[in-house]
């Protein structure tokens, strides 16, 4: 898929998705290598507030939907695709008033199954917040209600 | 450390087992709309059903980062509770198992303490919809806290 096709149904995806916007996350650069969105820092994303650091939750929902999205770059054609499993290893927390992000890239597509990689960071991606592996499940073209939602996708009415 | 206003605070709340002032220091907690409460030894903690929360607009479903974000802040204000932690857990690692869709519904938690060393503590966390049997999602996360007493 083109570059540009694939970074404008990456932003109708996310604009799709409510606790997203509220978030007010972003796509940064979508393409072969993988995808790649912001999560805008906020004061309400705090979970400790000793030190200001992000909660797990919001860098958990910045990495559920980076790699959720990654299917997007290896696919042909958009299919559902449900998260299975998801392991985060926190290597340090975030820090207060700098925009997070979360990169992913699928590294095996099987029929059913997706197996996705990434990691979240601020300034350096040599030094991540997290790393993430996520498993997603292929539910093809024909799940309830993925041709009409792909059809959105696609920039038509569906 | 923990402030002494803070253990103050979570003192009182499990005293008398309501939770909100405790829940109200935390944004995170406010953002995603936790509650917690009290059942006899163990804590009950919910998430009611909010449309802000959904991350499946087909189904409709909830967003997993948030059950996830739920479950985990579930574990560490368990641990805050329970684990008598000079300090607040800080959150090592977490690996979460979806099994069934989380429906816009209110979701519950519960968790238990498998492991509890000196540095480092294990829980487990499952949550449920309507039926406690049928979790949508169960998880696991690894926390260190602070021994109350320094380590030799």
């Amino acid at each position: 898929m083109i570059d540009s096709s694939l970074m404008a149904m990456a932003e109708r995806f996310l604009s799709a998705l409510r606790h997203c916007q509220l978030l007010n996350m972003r796509v940064h650069q979508a393409d072969a290598g993988g995808m790649t969105l912001v999560l805008p820092w906020s004061p309400l994303l705090v979970g400790n507030p000793q030190t200001g650091a992000v909660h797990g939750g919001a860098l958990t929902t910045l990495m559920d939907t980076t790699c959720g999205m990654a299917t997007l770059c290896s696919l042909a054609q958009f299919e559902v695709c449900p998260t299975l499993d998801l392991r985060i290893d926190y290597m340090h927390s975030a820090e207060a008033g700098k925009d997070i992000y979360g990169h992913a890239h699928c590294y095996r597509v099987t029929r059913d199954v997706i197996f996705t990689r990434g990691m979240a960071y601020q300034d350096d991606p040599e030094q991540p917040i997290c790393q993430v592996v996520g498993t997603f499940m292929r539910l093809g073209q024909q799940a309830r209600g993925g041709i009409r939602f792909a059809g959105k996708l696609d920039g038509g009415q569906g | 450390m923990i402030p002494a206003d803070v253990r103050q605070r979570l003192n009182q709340a499990h005293a008398v087992g309501d939770y909100a002032p405790l829940l109200a220091l935390i944004p995170y907690a406010g953002l995603i709309g936790i509650e917690c409460e009290r059942q006899g030894e163990q804590l009950l903690f919910r998430l009611p059903a909010s449309a802000d929360n959904v991350g499946n607009p087909l189904l409709p479903a909830i967003h997993g980062g948030v059950i996830a974000g739920f479950m985990e802040l579930s574990a560490a204000l368990y641990l805050l509770v329970y684990s008598e932690s000079a300090s607040i857990p800080k959150i090592i690692d977490f690996s979460i198992d979806y099994l069934r869709a989380g429906y816009v519904r209110d979701t519950y938690a519960n968790c238990q303490l498998w492991r509890q060393g000196r540095r480092v503590t294990n829980v487990a966390i499952s949550a449920w919809q309507d039926d406690r049997n049928l979790p949508i999602a169960m998880a696991r996360a690894h926390f260190k806290i602070e021994p109350e007493k320094p380590l030799k």
